[in-house]
């Protein structure tokens, strides 16, 4: 008997034990999402057999973007054939027959058009010398100096004039040093556009501001000068000048597939080089991945050293302190007000908004006829659905906005804004801008002019935090404040209940709490009458 | 009005465990479970997760101890369901027992359980624990759901099922603990499951249809 007994006791011990070694055994040194990871940052070190400064053809003096970009060529005879190819040049989507992107028919939340690129400060950030009338600008991406080619060559362009010989040479000099500092592009190139988007660093974009330079490890684990130091192409990977990552109406990669499955998928997301079940196995969030973006968890809030702006009301712009242009200053050193633009609201350390994402982002278009009773307008926003297995849940940031739009024939307008066209910026005059900023792009404009509400989505997938400073479980598998409050689809243990059950099962438990309670005081009440008669 | 009181040793040592196993083990997952439901914060989410999985799990490799326990002890035939008596134990506890009656089908060695009883824990071990660890494993092993070709059921309805066996489960608990106190004292019930041997008020002879052991 007792011998059956220890025996059972025995097995119980062994089989908790078996079973608890792989459920709570202590965590061994890497989870292998990590040691992938870290694989693939093996011989990553680049190298060259180039010294570009020991080039003649880059030691001549030049006076105009368009010489240097010949003298580029002069070696690298494919560079602008692929460059023309390249979105970063046409300002298209690759699909939509030019309707989609800068140079079509797109609009944003912030400068809202480029009126096809004739609003000309927009083509600041175009890689041309001169929008896409001229050559393309290899220096924008590839040179390494601080230096601001166009102006550069329009400072150059003015002292020729002038014909002081000491200044233009002064210039002349200067480009002549800088121009050979040659390399792959660096997080400051990509920065100069994508740190700035929207007119200004940090409007845009809540996860790509100039905090990304120079990054701790803390603001972006990739990134962090003191970590991984990643250039922007470490992820986005290139072919032919083609860079992987833009999101348009096509998701930035179309599979979801790690290099260990594929050696030749584009690194852009974060299983490619992670894969798919980068935690420690039998861990919790290894089960999350089908459903839920690494980014969800992974990026706890974005502009986390500088604000972002999360706020801009066109609708307020024009106003003038007794005909000057005013600037009023808020929170974070950032404008609240500007004649020119608006009111603004900027914010720093921003919980993102959470959806259902397959990847692609589903956008108006000035062409689009809109319906204003249907406040606020998306003007971009996510795809995607619980149902469809290759949606996850992931983070973005929605811009709050105003803008003009055509009350007649109920479509966005797009005005023109650059001083150097007469825009807006300079004349202040709505209409006007208007009409010949539509007449730029072909469209009809009724004349009639209101504002509307509008929202604007960009996806969260910068600014990675370290894996102790991850979104905790509670902060989702909660009834108060879920950051997944608005996500519906699928169910969540912690946020969700049905609740006839909790209702119904509580007020079971409540009734035979009850009743116990009855019964017992009726049994010590009878009982004490029963002692009493006898 | 007294009684005879007969001391009868009506647990064994295997059974006893097994109890009180269950007893830390549903528990452990009752207070585990309901905060992972929202119910209240004690744990966190996260480390009440990690218990109840592992709790959960550890007990669901248990119950086929118990399962191969009670096939090869026979004992499986003290759970073997009658209408006889039921309505006359019912009566006992719903008036009878506030009159000074006595237990109408008191336990002995070869029936521990009245009909009542029976039939409660058959339901029990039978239907609602396996149940509960059926619906319990399935919502632990969703992720595996597709590679076995079942995905065709949905969380949210095995998470409903769980939530309402757990209720189920709570109620249980609640009045099996209440009905401990309805032996001739008020411990007697809970002192005979931790020594095994229950003081039982002379009643009427057990009758052979109660009897495990003759079947």
């Amino acid at each position: 008997m007792r011998k059956r007994l220890y025996c059972f006791i025995l097995c119980f011990v062994a089989t908790a034990l078996l079973w608890g070694q792989t459920a709570i055994a202590d965590e061994p040194e890497q989870a292998p999402g990590l040691k992938m990871a870290d694989q693939s940052q093996i011989n990553t070190e680049k190298w060259s057999t180039v010294d570009h400064s020991k080039f003649d053809v880059l030691k001549k003096k030049f006076t105009s973007g368009e010489e240097i970009t010949e003298a580029c060529l002069s070696c690298h005879t494919e560079a602008e054939d692929q460059l023309r190819h390249a979105i970063h040049w046409t300002w298209l989507s690759s699909t939509g027959d030019g309707l989609y992107g800068k140079g079509g028919y797109s609009l944003n939340n912030f400068c809202i058009s480029t009126n096809k690129m004739h609003d000309e400060e927009c083509s600041n950030c175009h890689i041309g010398w001169k929008g896409k009338e001229d050559g393309i600008n290899c220096l924008k991406c590839h040179n390494l100096s601080d230096m601001d080619w166009k102006q550069e060559f329009k400072d150059l362009a003015e002292a020729i004039d002038s014909g002081d010989p000491d200044w233009s040479g002064d210039i002349e000099n200067d480009i002549q040093a800088k121009v050979s500092e040659i390399g792959m592009p660096e997080r400051r190139n990509c920065g100069r556009c994508h740190f700035d988007g929207g007119g200004g660093e940090g409007v845009k974009h809540g996860d790509l501001d100039g905090s990304l330079v120079n990054p701790k490890k803390t603001l972006d684990v990739h990134m962090g000068i003191d970590g991984q130091d990643f250039a922007c192409t470490r992820c986005h990977t290139t072919k032919n000048h083609l860079v992987a990552g833009r999101v348009y109406s096509s998701p930035a990669t179309d599979e979801h597939v790690s290099l260990v499955q594929n050696d030749l998928a584009p690194k852009i997301a974060c299983i490619s080089c992670h894969t798919d079940k980068p935690h420690l196995e039998g861990s919790k969030p290894n089960d999350h991945t089908d459903r839920v973006a690494c980014q969800t968890c992974h990026i706890p809030a974005f502009a986390r050293a500088h604000a972002t702006q999360m706020e801009w009301y066109w609708e307020t712009a024009g106003k003038t302190d007794n005909g000057r242009v005013i600037q009023r200053k808020g929170a974070y050193d950032r404008p609240k007000y500007k004649t020119i633009k608006g009111n603004f609201v900027w914010k720093k350390n921003v919980k993102p908004e959470y959806f259902w994402y397959n990847g692609s982002i589903k956008s108006l278009t000035l062409k689009d006829v809109i319906d204003p009773s249907q406040q606020p307008i998306w003007i971009s926003k996510p795809v995607g659905s619980p149902t469809d297995k290759d949606s996850r849940i992931a983070p973005f940031k929605v811009h709050i906005g105003s803008q003009p739009y055509d009350m007649e024939n109920g479509t966005f307008v797009a005005p023109l804004l650059s001083e150097e066209v007469n825009g807006y910026w300079k004349s202040l005059d709505w209409k006007d801008s208007i009409t010949r900023g539509m007449d730029l792009l072909g469209l009809n404009y009724s004349g009639k002019m209101g504002f509307i509400n509008t929202r604007y989505v960009m996806p969260t997938t910068h600014m990675v935090a370290p894996a102790e400073d991850a979104v905790a479980c509670n902060e989702c598998h909660t009834r108060t404040d879920s950051r997944l409050a608005s996500i519906s689809g699928v169910y969540m243990p912690g946020k969700d209940r049905f609740l006839p059950l909790d209702m119904g099962g509580w007020g079971i438990v409540l009734i035979s709490l009850l009743a116990i309670g009855l019964h017992a005081i009726g049994r010590i009440v009878m009982s004490a009458k029963r002692k009493e008669e006898d | 009005m007294s009684h005879k009181i007969n001391n009868i040793y009506l647990f064994t040592r295997y059974e006893r465990l097994w109890h009180w196993l269950q007893f830390l083990l549903i528990s452990i997952l009752m207070a585990t479970g309901l905060e992972i439901h929202g119910a209240y914060t004690w744990l966190g989410f996260e480390k009440a997760v990690k218990i109840h999985n592992y709790v959960g799990i550890t007990w669901l490799l248990l119950f086929f101890f118990f399962i191969f326990w009670i096939l090869t002890t026979g004992e499986w035939k003290q759970y073997i369901p009658t209408t006889k008596k039921l309505f006359s134990v019912i009566r006992f506890y719903s008036y009878g027992i506030f009159h000074g009656e006595p237990h109408p089908v008191p336990a002995s060695r070869e029936a521990k359980h009245n009909p009542l009883q029976r039939l409660t824990y058959l339901g029990v071990a039978a239907a609602l624990l396996p149940l509960q660890m059926l619906t319990g494993f399935l919502y632990w092993s969703y992720n595996s759901w597709g590679s076995w070709g079942i995905d065709f059921f949905s969380l949210q309805l095995v998470a409903i099922a769980h939530m309402a066996i757990a209720f189920a489960t709570l109620i249980f608990v609640i009045i099996h603990v209440y009905m401990t106190t309805t032996g001739h004292a008020v411990f007697a019930h809970i002192k005979a499951m931790i020594t095994g041997w229950e003081e039982i008020e002379e009643g009427e002879p057990v009758q052979d249809w109660e009897k495990a052991t003759r079947r």
